[in-house]
């Protein structure tokens, strides 16, 4: 069939037709453009007038192709794509060009603007000759919901979803729900107490008839893809049956093996070698350590198996693999903390009295292991002065650039309750105060009215060599005092560090499971960093809480809404269209050499061994055509972006430079 | 020469660097009007092919570019372009092609500024290597062409056919 | 083969080695059906026929032309554009005419390059030419001018000088593979013009060797390591050219532990063979550092051209390298 094309160079008011001679770039591409049958130009290409123009013309002239040279497509591609659809051209028919972002605003020199404006729709006519009509695919959508982590995100978003009535399965690595929420003791500015306001929505998640929780558990394996994944889950060996035990808590009682608990308490309290993280958790099931149980490193003991009401406990238990079918994920994985000993100028780690801001959480925490006194590592002195400093391990090119976000409030919290607890003097070391969101500002004035020595500068160091008999026994942080621009040594007994908020050191490789990318700093890469904060590159999985970057505890429960607002969204539409741009394996041509199956990072790529052929699983395949490009036997082909398009556009795109053709025939002489 | 504008090619993925520069456009960043833009759905399936053919179509020279390493929309694909992108440099090389001529830039999008600048980067050490013009590497001189000229007209006898 | 009145058929050799020409040759008896079948009226290897004779043939009087070898020389042009002229059907025969071949690998050097390397600094010649004498197009003679053909800077291949009907690809080719392509001419089954006459899979279809998910470390040279016998070569290390490379050999090189050298070309399809090669082996370089691929590369291959080209040089996009200054 005769190749028809249609192209339509749009003015966009002033904007391209500014400093691209648009009138005459149509009048070019009519006459210069093989296959060209039509060409126009308009001054706004996007309005109703002119789509209409271009529908009727499909319809009158029997175009085969659109050329739309305009804004960028991630603008109006799918204006003009509908525009097409209306006129029973199939949308994958049309090609934009982008006259506007990539010529006319970037150049101020018309001739040469006219001339790259030609270029483009050159390429752009060339190429939508070979463009293939398409057909985006339909899958349903499986209305259960995988939420991986169990934190205030995660335990927002699993709420939201189960209230609405949809079933949701939560996935927490740590014996109980409840995050680094139930390690706080109040909560910036409002200073309500944090289990306070976390327990009840622990509670009624691990009560609700819609969620089904695997706490101790992993995320194993993600296949599938939008609307129908397969998960795999590894519930960890607790040692304690799950269904017979009542949570009454008399093993933990009798269990004769006290251990540090170096993850809820951070090394600051106990626990025993059978344990629930803290008294509130939820499960109320215990798990045996099975590194610290006497029973299981010197083979008796038993105790706690000798006294279960219910004998619910068993040893013999091993990991179990738990297989879900999902439509959705939502990652709400959660952060760790800095380690401070990166900065051993700071002494934790070695200085008894430098305590982390997570310890000195503990230490404040009515339910914490000093029942809320804060005193010193001897466990009696109350300090008689504390220096809090910011920014550790943030805003720092040594260790992470960025702000961690909410320290600062943390901090100013934090010398809240030693003003409230203590006689202390409080001093803060800040480089720069953030307090953005409602009511932040406003505390730390109070704070500032409460006596709190602010000190603006980055603290050198902190060490226990005095100099000056005042500074004996003390600990002395050394900062430049950047306001009044002089060096200070401030001697205190107690040093609490707030070090950066950390991506979980497994969040890339979790993040690869379900075909996710973190940014530089191991972030959860949102698919917009505007626009659309809370879905990812890859549909159907969604990202809640800090995993996605730095934020406070309003800011991470509307995330995890967010997240399940949209994943309401899919299940209520119970179908998604999945892009038709995808890879294919002409299998006749394949002969099995497997350079392409470690090209697919959404594993979208499987090897037939019966056959010897590789072959692309469509629902998987994003569409990226980095396989097509590995083929080595070129049979690989990539919907909307084979070589046919992208070698004919190069052609086009060089319409001023292309080599004449060589071939001559013998000529009889005449 | 002092007139000389290039012609380059510059494939940019879709995500990244293809929003760098409509970012460059939206702030009215001013950069030179050489590069002509193909969008390809990610820097890894940029081809060698495609530069292979730019070239050979008339290019003077070609830029490539994607999100930054580790900041694939894809994952990790960009690596894939990188070790291509290796590879593609040791043969040009080989061909004679100058290492400035082929240029791999990573920019996020919002980095137009930076997109721009490499671009600026491009064309100006493409300018300063001047005009490419690979097509006439496979002219022959005139001299040769002549030659056979010569054999056509020496023959050009026993060239006609008896009917 | 049937009893139709006898074709006219032609046999050229252009810049090539005669490997082709031995290749026809090892088809054995079946020489003899193909001498009842036609009429040899060039082979200029094997048998009588004069250049004027083929001039005053009419135009496509020729019913088969196997043409190996590329165009390097004036009169290898001239040649291949009265034999287009002259046949009915022109097959470019092996590598040489497909592709270049090995004598493509001239074009990472200029004329006066190989002749300075022939005449001028080639060991064997160096004592024999003290006064420096080179071929000249043109030679005055008390009798005349005498012409020898003028030599070329850059090799092309057949379809990069005339139309070419069909492709027989190898490095030679195949003697049962020249076969099946005489009896499908003969039989008149022929495939669209412009067809490459072969399956269209590559050589890792047709090796036995057991092959897993690829991650490349490091490149060996052939002489470095003495591979398995079981497994991929490319998997050990070893720069085999078999997953780019058009099958049909039976994969002959790697069942005797050698890596494919990519003589039968790529795959329909493929624009630039060395380009899918490198493409595809470069893709799985185990390394996201950029001086750590920088460094498996120079050091595993020292000669990327001569590795990925060694065959198609003259047909890939670039065709030759840069010439640096007029002679």
């Amino acid at each position: 069939m005769a190749e028809k094309i249609g192209i339509y160079v749009c003015h966009c008011g002033s904007n391209i037709a500014g400093t691209v001679d648009v009138e005459e770039v149509a009048r070019w591409a009519g006459v210069n453009v093989k296959d060209v049958v039509i060409s126009k130009d308009y001054k706004f290409m996007c309005s109703s007038l002119g789509q209409q123009m271009i529908e009727d013309d499909i319809k009158k002239e029997g175009l085969t192709g659109v050329v739309v040279g305009a804004c960028s497509p991630h603008l109006h591609e799918k204006t003009f794509r509908a525009t097409c659809s209306r006129a029973g051209l199939n949308p994958f028919l049309c090609q934009m060009t982008n006259l506007r972002e990539h010529v006319s605003w970037v150049n101020s020199d018309k001739e040469a603007g006219t001339v790259k404006a030609k270029s483009l729709i050159s390429a752009a006519a060339e190429r939508v000759k070979h463009q293939a009509p398409l057909e985006p695919m339909r899958v349903k959508v499986n209305p259960a919901t995988l939420v991986v982590g169990g934190g205030i995100a995660g335990l927002q978003a699993t709420l939201e979803l189960a209230d609405a009535g949809y079933h949701v399965y939560l996935v927490e690595r740590e014996p109980s729900i409840g995050g680094h929420m139930a390690q706080f003791d109040k909560t910036f500015p409002t200073l309500d107490c944090s289990a306070c306001i976390l327990t009840p929505k622990m509670s009624e998640v691990g009560q609700h008839e819609n969620v089904t929780m695997l706490t101790y558990s992993e995320l194993e394996e993600v296949s599938g893809s939008v609307g129908n994944f397969k998960v795999k889950i590894r519930k960890k060996a607790r040692y304690v049956n799950y269904d017979k035990c009542t949570g009454c808590g008399i093993c933990v009682e009798k269990c004769p093996r006290k251990v540090i608990d170096d993850v809820f308490e951070v090394g600051m309290g106990h626990r025993k070698a059978i344990y629930t993280p803290f008294p509130q958790a939820v499960p109320r099931v215990p798990v045996i350590d099975t590194a610290n149980c006497t029973y299981f490193t010197k083979g008796k003991c038993q105790v706690c198996s000798k006294i279960c009401p219910t004998a619910a406990i068993d040893y013999e238990q091993q990991d179990e693999i738990v297989e879900l079918e999902v439509g959705n994920i939502i990652m709400a994985t959660g952060w760790k903390l800095f380690d401070c000993k990166k900065i051993p100028q700071y002494g934790y780690g070695r200085l008894a009295n430098v305590y982390t801001n997570m310890e000195f959480e503990r230490l404040c925490n009515a339910a914490g292991p000093t029942n809320g006194k804060i005193v010193l590592r001897d466990g009696k002195t109350e300090p008689k002065s504390v220096a809090i400093i910011h920014c550790v391990g943030s805003r720092d090119v040594k260790t992470n650039p960025y702000c961690s976000s909410v320290c600062c409030m943390a901090a100013l919290k934090l010398e809240h309750l030693i003003l409230e607890k203590t006689k202390a003097e409080v001093y803060a070391f800040y480089i720069d105060m953030r307090t953005p969101m409602k009511e932040y500002e406003e505390f730390y004035q109070r704070l500032l009215e409460e006596g709190v020595h602010f000190v603006r500068g980055k603290v050198a160091e902190v060490t226990d060599a005095a100099r000056m008999p005042d500074e004996q026994g003390k600990l002395i942080v050394q900062v430049e005092d950047t306001l009044v621009g002089k060096q200070r040594r401030i001697p205190v007994d107690m040093v609490v560090l707030m070090g950066a908020i950390e991506p979980q050191a497994d969040a890339k490789e979790i993040g690869l499971k379900c075909g996710i990318s973190c940014s530089m700093a191991g972030w959860y890469t949102e698919r917009h960093p505007k626009l659309d904060p809370v879905a990812t590159m890859t549909d159907g999985v969604f990202v809640a809480g800090v995993c996605q970057g730095p934020k406070d505890i309003p800011a991470s429960v509307a995330q995890g809404a967010a997240a399940a607002a949209r994943v309401q969204g899919m299940i209520t539409k119970g179908e998604v269209l999945i892009e038709p741009i995808v890879a294919s394996i002409n299998e006749e041509g394949c002969s099995g050499c497997r350079i392409c199956n470690t090209m697919c990072p959404y594993n979208a790529i499987e090897f037939d061994e019966e056959k010897n052929v590789s072959r692309v699983i469509t629902a998987l395949c994003k569409g990226c055509g980095t396989c097509v490009a590995a083929c080595p036997a070129g049979v690989i082909t990539g919907a909307h972006f084979n070589n046919e398009q992208i070698f004919a556009e190069i052609e086009g795109i060089l319409w001023d430079a292309k080599p004449q053709t060589e071939k001559k025939e013998l000529q009889t002489a005449k | 020469m002092e007139n000389f504008e290039p012609k380059i090619v510059g494939f940019l993925c879709n995500w990244c660097s293809y929003r760098a520069a409509d970012l460059a456009g939206s702030a009215r960043i001013k950069y030179p009007p050489n590069v002509r833009i193909i969008r390809v759905m990610c820097s890894g399936r940029v081809d060698p092919t495609f530069v292979f053919k730019a070239l050979a179509d008339g290019a003077d020279g070609v830029m490539i570019a994607g999100c930054h390493p580790g900041e694939c929309h894809y994952i990790e694909q960009n690596y894939k372009a990188m070790r291509r992108f290796s590879m593609l440099k040791h043969t040009l090389d080989a061909m004679g092609v100058e290492s400035d001529r082929v240029q791999l830039v990573w920019a996020s999008a919002a980095e137009g500024q930076r997109l721009a600048e490499a671009i600026e980067k491009l064309v100006s050490d493409v300018k300063r290597l001047g005009p490419l013009k690979w097509p006439a590497n496979w002219q022959e001189d005139e001299s040769r062409l002549e030659a056979l000229e010569n054999i056509v007209k020496e023959h050009a006898e026993a060239m006609e056919v008896p009917q | 083969m049937s009893n139709k009145p006898k074709g006219k058929l032609a046999l050229y050799w252009a810049a090539s080695c005669g490997g082709c020409e031995i290749a026809v040759l090892a088809i054995d008896d079946k020489i003899l059906k193909v001498a009842e079948a036609f009429d040899i009226v060039l082979w200029p290897c094997a048998a009588d026929g004069k250049v004027h004779d083929i001039e005053k043939m009419a135009d496509q009087s020729i019913d088969l032309c196997l043409f190996n070898g590329g165009i390097r020389t004036s009169e290898q042009e001239y040649m291949a554009q009265l034999l287009r002229r002259k046949s009915k059907v022109l097959v470019a025969l092996g590598s040489c005419a497909n592709e270049g071949c090995i004598p493509g690998l001239g074009n990472l050097n200029t004329r006066k390059e190989v002749f300075d390397t022939v005449y001028k600094e080639g060991s064997s010649t160096v004592p024999e030419n003290p006064q420096d004498v080179r071929p000249q197009a043109e030679t005055e003679m008390p009798e005349g001018t005498l012409h020898l053909p003028v030599f070329y800077d850059t090799l092309k291949t057949l379809a990069q000088t005339v139309d070419v009907d069909y492709f027989l690809p190898g490095c030679p080719p195949e003697a049962e593979n020249i076969w099946t392509a005489l009896v499908a001419i003969l039989e008149g089954k022929l495939p669209p013009k412009g067809s490459v006459i072969g399956v269209n899979t590559t050589v890792c279809d047709e090796c036995k060797r057991t092959r897993h998910e690829k991650k490349i470390k490091k490149f060996y040279r052939t002489w470095q390591i003495i591979p398995d016998e079981e497994t991929c070569l490319l998997e050990q290390g070893l720069m085999c050219c078999g997953i780019a490379t058009r099958a049909g050999c039976g994969a002959l090189c790697p069942k005797v532990n050698s890596p494919c050298i990519g003589c039968h070309g790529g795959n329909d399809g493929v624009d630039d063979y060395g380009a899918r090669l490198m493409s595809g082996v470069a893709s799985v370089i185990d390394s996201n550092d950029p001086d750590e691929i920088d460094q498996i590369i120079s050091e595993g291959i020292p000669d990327p051209v001569g590795t990925f080209y060694r065959f198609s040089l003259a047909s890939s996009e670039l065709r030759r390298k840069k010439k640096v200054a007029a002679e």
